[in-house]
């Protein structure tokens, strides 16, 4: 579904060209994966020029790894590892990097609950974990309503409001397209934690949406 | 929870993840979707949950200037020349 999906042979192949000095294969590699790099990157450092810098770096580290590339690892996977390396480095250079560590550590938000539970029957009544205040039904065609600039702008800030585990988590698994298990190797956490951070990063995306993608409520004044 | 128990929108919500991604026992999973059978809001969440991970996933379709792409063609030739 996401753009980022490439079948291996691909990649293996345009690497064997790049190595061979083709310009074009590597113009193809930059293609496909620069975006991406440069999204992944703005998750380790504070802002968009120095996630560029990083994405650049971490090309130039392609052409001098090149010969070291193994090819029992994915190029993706390898390409991955140098811009996490290109990323800390320069974290301790300028010290703005968001810590490596803080995207597998556990954090507050990871125990909250995905919806508020004042909208469940409170424990105690009949019908106690029921919906008291239910999710109203969809708007007709709720994908259109999602593309509008307003909800875009929504589900960017609910996304950046996220701690720095879980906004990581979202993005690697539901923006670029990882595997969970592509995701747990590159953030060093356990398959459980993924999918306890994705919860609730999803949880809360989707609360954010609501207002977007429910009919509104009938005024009871007439 | 036991895995006789009926489940409630509450617990339904905490596991919508875990069932999206298989990741349920067979017990749990069985219970879940007798949920989605007779309750309506739920099926309401669920769906917001898939329409949440579709527009999350546009994301990656606004594209980024490739402002970068002649400076590291540039640098390959560089490459090439010295390797
Ligand atoms: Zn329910």
């Amino acid at each position: 579904m996401t753009a980022t999906a490439p079948a291996e042979p691909n990649d293996r192949m345009l690497l064997l060209a790049v190595r061979r000095g083709d310009e074009a294969a590597f113009a193809s590699l930059i293609d496909r994966y620069h975006p991406s790099l440069v999204r992944i990157a703005t998750l380790f450092v504070r802002d968009y020029e120095t996630a560029e810098e990083v994405a650049q770096e971490t090309w130039i580290g392609v052409l001098k790894g090149l010969d070291r590339f193994e090819e029992r690892s994915s190029f993706r996977t390898w390409l991955f590892s140098i811009l996490t390396n290109q990323a800390k480095r320069r974290g301790e250079r300028e010290r703005r990097i968001v810590p490596f560590a803080a995207l597998s550590r556990p954090a507050d938000g990871d125990a909250e609950p995905a919806v508020d539970p004042d909208r469940f029957i409170p424990p105690g009544e009949e019908w106690a974990g029921y919906w008291a205040s239910p999710p109203r039904d969809l708007v007709e065609n709720p994908e259109r309503a999602l593309l509008s600039a307003e909800a875009q702008a929504v589900i960017d800030a609910a996304i950046a409001a996220l701690p720095p585990n879980q906004q990581a988590v979202i993005r690697l698994r539901d923006v670029e397209g990882w595997e969970a298990a592509d995701v747990c190797n590159a953030l060093g956490l356990t398959a459980t934690h993924q999918r306890v951070l994705l919860h609730r990063a999803r949880s809360r995306v989707r609360q954010a949406i609501e207002p977007y993608v429910e009919q509104r409520a009938v005024l009871a004044d007439g | 929870m036991g895995d006789t128990d009926v489940m409630n929108c509450q617990e339904f919500v905490e596991l919508v993840t875990d069932y999206l991604e298989g990741a349920l026992s067979p017990a749990d999973q069985a219970r879940f979707e007798a949920h989605l059978d007779y309750c309506d809001p739920c099926i309401v969440y669920i769906e917001e949950m898939r329409l949440t991970i579709g527009a999350v996933g546009r994301l990656s379709e606004r594209d980024l200037a490739p402002a970068a792409r002649d400076q590291l063609l540039a640098a390959f030739r560089d490459w090439k020349r010295t390797a």
